[in-house]
């Protein structure tokens, strides 16, 4: 050896969650090079996220919960032996056992063991059938034991956040649930009592059964010595096939107990604010440890603070803000699809706290802040509406008087908008994974020239981890903007100063035909982007007409206008034809059903209405139209922003209840109206009565039949934004109610911004509805014979996308995948089997490539240019 | 980036793959503002561009973000006078010139987000 020093040894026990984030920690220190790290870990694999441990019963795979990057360990020749577990300290020797028989010598040892699950010691609780849920291994066995045969019942132990995961578990394998909690309700640590009443009858909405004051007394057994009952504390009998006991954890701290450290009462190697046991060449972080504030913390976050903290303590600096002395708890989960969250002082054990409260059972909404003596926030519970939670959680740690009144932040958003982020103050932490602070953030727009959020998420890291504060942000920094009088460039990007429709109005009065055109004569030069030339591409649609591929157009379209289909996550295509008002001949389904077939193509009904046909490669595009096009189908325009689709109900021809035939209507609408491009894609509805079955005031336009004529609803939008539609006019005629959505729809289309529905649009144009009511039935503005003029020119020109594509050799040209290798399948589009039919190929998988049954399809002329 | 001087609508599209320079298309094959995939002669698959001037590019047809290879299906445009490529995926944003991601620094398998490029030429056609 050439080195002067010799290498220290540090030896790790324990790689979880904790372990991990202590090795990153440490490997960044300045001191790290000189230690040479040895890794013992108890489970067969590297460490992985536990935290997301029941997200392996949807499908994330063991090695998508691995929380190990490729290459790390390699790179700082850490030596990571798995399965081989120490088993006892000699902290006179400085040496470390391995059940392998190995002894290491160490210079530092961490222990970062985690805890068990703890399991009651009541007669039977080892019988087969019962079960723990904290390893991969664990739920490995319990989906084995909820897939055996005559596995029908399953009892989960604790009504916990473990309990209330696993119950969610079970339910989700199939199995009839019961939650069994001692205590009086469920989730007694973060919630209080009005908040667990809330949450238990939302639980059980889900179908699980709740059993609260209930204690486990025995587990009874079959002749096998399988699980058949379970024995309650009120005497009881609950039959059960599988257990899962999920009634707390306890800290592994035997090693440290072994090896003479102190331990705490109920648990925990004794550390100071170090993370150091009482011995300085041993620390303990994680869930294993015992922090000076006198708490065992069992979740993360306060294990990587730790993680951090030994770091620092043995091969770095620790600086006096380094030192662990206690971790906020505050928590925010979405549970089975229950939104819970709690902070701060929950409980109000403060001296003088009082409560504000805000419950509504009918929407099943309860929230409660703990109010300080001197009116500031401590804490609170939310159960059911987890929105304000980004904003009081950090008010609760800033610790300062509120400058709003409390009942303000827990009311349901009023008519007034709520007073926002700017209450918060500037040492309030918006993100608290990367703790940053309100100030932080504001200093990043004001004084580092951040203007955007991406630019304030690189700078300041926040909002990178979890997410959650995401939100939040977005508003500080808008509001930061604001104040330094920045004007934000209201120009559709760097390459036009225009909104769209400011160039909509341009192109239509200057009669501009093509993109080059308009960019050289009123654009900020350049190529253009991804943002201008699609909706340039768009209102050139509606103007000038043509096929949308002809020309230059072509070039301007994403790819799913490109190649007149959706592309999906590996680069191949799905294929939806029109089915008009969702009305089809059972010949219409077995042609389809054919093509499919065929072609090898996934199958599913849409949301629509309708049948989409996944995973076509781009040669084999054409192919699948030319049959859709025979059989009498078209385009459904899924790919454009165009009409979608106008759903209907069946209607007075069959329901008893209605009053008009909706199907009718709804196929004369859709046909009328497809293909017509606009500013975002269009979705509309008819019902057949006020029962609504189609869902019309959910849609852009919707129509419900009254007996004296139709009802006209705007504005409507499903999706991440849901509005219900207002009423535009009542018991219309056919007539006048084609022409007055005629109107509406090019009104819409010449004064909308790029990807603004009708929702947002009719939200925000001065005098909204009212203003709108004028212009199309009473004709204010005097646009509407123009309007009218534009409407009947898109009816009378629409060509159907695939025919036309099909019926020109040179469109036909681009539907190849390679241009140096025509008719050669793309290698890297592949797919594996899954329920019959299949899906796209993961990285990780080995899938084949698509050879559908068909193997010679219909010939198509294609021109090599 | 390309000699303008050469351009003529009846060349030949080249690119430099370790080897030597391979033929990829007709000239007249590409469509200004758009993209076409091809195979290189070691069987990588390369995105190749031609823009509203005439300039041809080529990187690698393969997407970082989303690890499917799409990147030649994607809008072409400019960022401050740089050339781009927009991802049809998730629409991140790579400069044609040197690959280079102008919206992420890392992909989200942790490598660095910049595309391999190919040097490309407009040869005239040689008689076959
Ligand atoms: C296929 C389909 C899901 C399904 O399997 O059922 C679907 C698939 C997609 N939807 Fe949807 N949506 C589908 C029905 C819906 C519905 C339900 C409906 O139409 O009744 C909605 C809510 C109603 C609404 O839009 O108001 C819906 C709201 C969205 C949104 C949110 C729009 C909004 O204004 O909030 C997006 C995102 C967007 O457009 O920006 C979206 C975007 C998408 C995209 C384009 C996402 C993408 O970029 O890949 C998906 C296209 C995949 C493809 O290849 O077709 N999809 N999507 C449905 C196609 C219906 C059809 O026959 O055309
Ligand atoms: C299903 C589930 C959901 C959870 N959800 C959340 C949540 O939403 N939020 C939250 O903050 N926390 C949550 N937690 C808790 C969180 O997972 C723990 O706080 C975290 O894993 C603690 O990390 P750790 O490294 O201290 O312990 P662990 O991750 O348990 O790691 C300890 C490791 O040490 C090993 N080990 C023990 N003894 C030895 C030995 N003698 N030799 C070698 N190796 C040994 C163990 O096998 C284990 O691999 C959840 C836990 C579970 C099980
Ligand atoms: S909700 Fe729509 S966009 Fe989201 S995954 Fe489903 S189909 Fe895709
Ligand atoms: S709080 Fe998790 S990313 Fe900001």
């Amino acid at each position: 050896m050439t080195t002067e020093h010799r290498l220290r040894e540090l030896v790790l026990v324990g790689h979880g969650m904790v372990g991990q984030r202590f090795l990153e920690a440490f490997t960044e220190q300045p001191g790290a090079a000189g230690w040479r790290i040895t890794v013992l870990a108890e489970e067969p694999r590297a460490a992985y996220d536990r935290v997301h441990l029941t997200s392996w019963f949807s499908g994330t795979s063991a090695e998508e919960l691995s929380l190990t990057p490729v290459g790390f360990l390699a790179e700082h020749g850490i030596d990571l032996r798995l399965s081989d577990p120490a088993v006892a300290i000699d902290r006179a020797a400085r040496t470390v056992a391995c059940a392998s028989g190995t002894v290491l010598h160490y210079d530092a040892l961490v222990l970062a063991t985690g805890s068990y699950p703890f399991v009651p010691p009541v007669p039977g609780h080892d019988a087969t059938g019962c079960h723990v849920y904290r390893t991969i291994e664990d739920v490995e066995r319990i989906r084995a034991g909820a897939e055996t045969d005559g596995t029908r019942i399953g009892v989960v132990v604790g009504g916990g956040l473990l309990g209330l995961e696993a119950a969610g578990a079970l339910t989700a394998l199939g199995l009839e649930t019961h939650v069994v909690e001692f205590a009086p309700r469920l989730m007694a640590i973060q919630v209080d009592e009005g908040g667990g009443r809330l949450l238990r009858r939302k639980i059980e909405d889900l179908g699980v059964n709740v059993h609260t004051g209930a204690g486990t007394q025995a587990i009874l057994t079959d002749e096998h010595g399988r699980v058949r009952a379970m024995r309650l504390s009120d005497g009881r009998e609950l039959p059960a096939d599988l257990v899962v006991f999920s009634a707390g954890v306890r800290p592994r701290d035997q090693l440290a107990q072994e090896s003479g450290l102190p331990v705490g009462e109920r648990g925990g190697i004794v550390v100071d604010e170090r993370c150091r046991t009482r011995d300085p060449h041993v620390h303990a972080i994680g869930e294993c440890a015992l922090a000076v504030d006198g708490k065992v913390y069992g979740l993360v976050a306060p294990g990587y603070a730790m993680a951090e903290t030994a770091a620092r303590s043995i091969a770095g600096e620790l600086l006096a803000e380094h030192r662990f002395t206690g971790a906020d708890t505050s928590t925010k989960l979405k549970l089975l699809g229950v939104e819970v969250a709690s902070f701060g002082d929950a409980h109000g054990t403060t001296e003088g706290a009082v409560d504000v409260l805000y419950s509504d059972s009918r929407s099943g909404v309860y929230k409660k802040l703990v109010i300080g003596g001197d009116g500031q926030l401590l804490g609170g519970v939310l159960v059911g509406d987890t929105e304000s939670y980004g904003l009081l959680r950090p008010l609760a740690i800033g610790g300062k008087p509120l400058t709003t009144a409390p009942e303000q932040l827990v009311l349901p958003a009023g008519p007034a908008p709520a007073s926002g982020p700017v209450a918060l103050p500037d040492e309030a932490i918006v993100c608290s994974c990367h703790n940053v602070s309100k100030g932080e953030i504001r200093a990043a727009v004001a004084d580092q020239g951040c203007a955007t959020v991406p630019e304030v998420k690189k700078c300041t890291k926040a909002g990178t981890g979890c997410g959650s504060c995401v939100k939040l942000l977005g508003s500080i920094v808008a509001e930061e903007l604001a104040a330094g009088g920045v004007t934000v460039d209201k120009g559709l990007c760097e390459h036009f100063g225009q909104t769209r429709s400011e160039l909509y109005e341009v192109v239509q009065v200057a009669g501009i035909t093509s993109f080059s055109e308009l960019l050289d004569r009123y654009g900020r030069g350049g190529e253009g982007c991804e943002l201008c030339k699609p909706a340039v591409a768009s209102i050139l649609a509606g103007l000038t007409g043509g096929h949308i591929l002809d020309g230059e157009q072509g070039a301007l379209q994403d790819t799913n206008d490109h190649f007149l289909a959706n592309l999906q996550r590996n680069g191949s295509y799905s294929v939806v034809p029109r089915i008009p008002g969702g009305e089809i001949t059972p010949q219409g389904l077995i042609t389809i059903g054919e093509i499919a077939r065929d072609h090898g193509l996934y199958t599913k009904i849409t949301g629509g209405q309708r049948i989409d046909l996944f995973g076509a490669t781009v040669d084999q595009l054409p192919h699948i139209w030319r049959r859709l096009v025979d059989a009498g189908f078209e385009s459904g325009h899924a790919y454009g922003k165009s009409l979608r689709t106008v759903k209907s109900c069946v209607g007075q021809t069959w329901c008893r209840y209605g009053v008009q035939d909706s199907v009718g209507l709804a196929i004369e609408l859709e046909l009328r109206y497809r293909g017509l491009r606009s500013p975002h894609k269009i979705k509309a509805a008819v019902s057949g009565c006020a029962r609504e079955c189609a869902e019309a005031q959910g849609k852009d336009f919707g129509v419900i039949a009254t007996s004296a004529g139709w009802n006209l609803y705007v504005g409507g939008n499903g999706g991440m934004t849901p509005r219900h539609a207002d009423l535009l006019a009542a018991d219309l005629d056919k007539e006048t109610l084609l022409r007055t959505i005629d109107r509406f729809l090019m009104f819409y289309i010449r004064t909308a911004e790029r990807l603004e529905r009708t929702s947002v649009w009719l939200d925000r144009i001065e005098g909204g509805l009212e203003h709108l009511r004028q212009v199309v039935l009473e004709d204010s503005l005097g646009i509407c014979a123009e309007l009218d003029a534009l409407m009947a020119r898109h009816i009378a020109r629409y060509q159907d996308e695939w025919a036309a594509v099909l019926a020109d050799p040179d469109r036909l040209r681009r539907f190849t995948s390679f241009v140096n290798a025509p008719g050669a399948p793309d290698p890297t589009v592949t797919f594996v089997p899954e329920r019959d039919q299949i899906r796209p190929a993961r990285p990780d998988e080995d899938g084949r490539i698509l050879a559908p049954a068909l193997v010679a399809g219909p010939h198509l002329e294609v021109r090599s240019a | 980036m390309t000699d303008t001087t050469t351009l003529t609508e009846t060349g030949a599209v080249e690119i430099l793959d370790g080897r030597g320079w391979t033929r990829i298309c007709d000239y007249a094959q590409l469509t200004p503002g758009r993209g076409v995939a091809a195979l290189s002669a070691e069987g990588r698959q390369v995105a190749v561009f031609r823009d509203r001037s005439g300039a041809v590019y080529a990187v690698d047809n393969r997407d970082p973000f989303s690890g499917a290879y799409v990147l030649s299906r994607g809008i072409l445009g400019s960022r401050a006078g740089v050339p781009t490529i927009s991802s049809p995926m998730y629409q991140q944003v790579f400069d044609l010139r040197d690959g280079r991601c102008l919206d992420e620094e890392t992909a989200p398998d942790g490598r660095p987000a910049v595309l391999r490029v190919w040097p490309v030429r407009i040869a005239p056609v040689t008689p076959r």
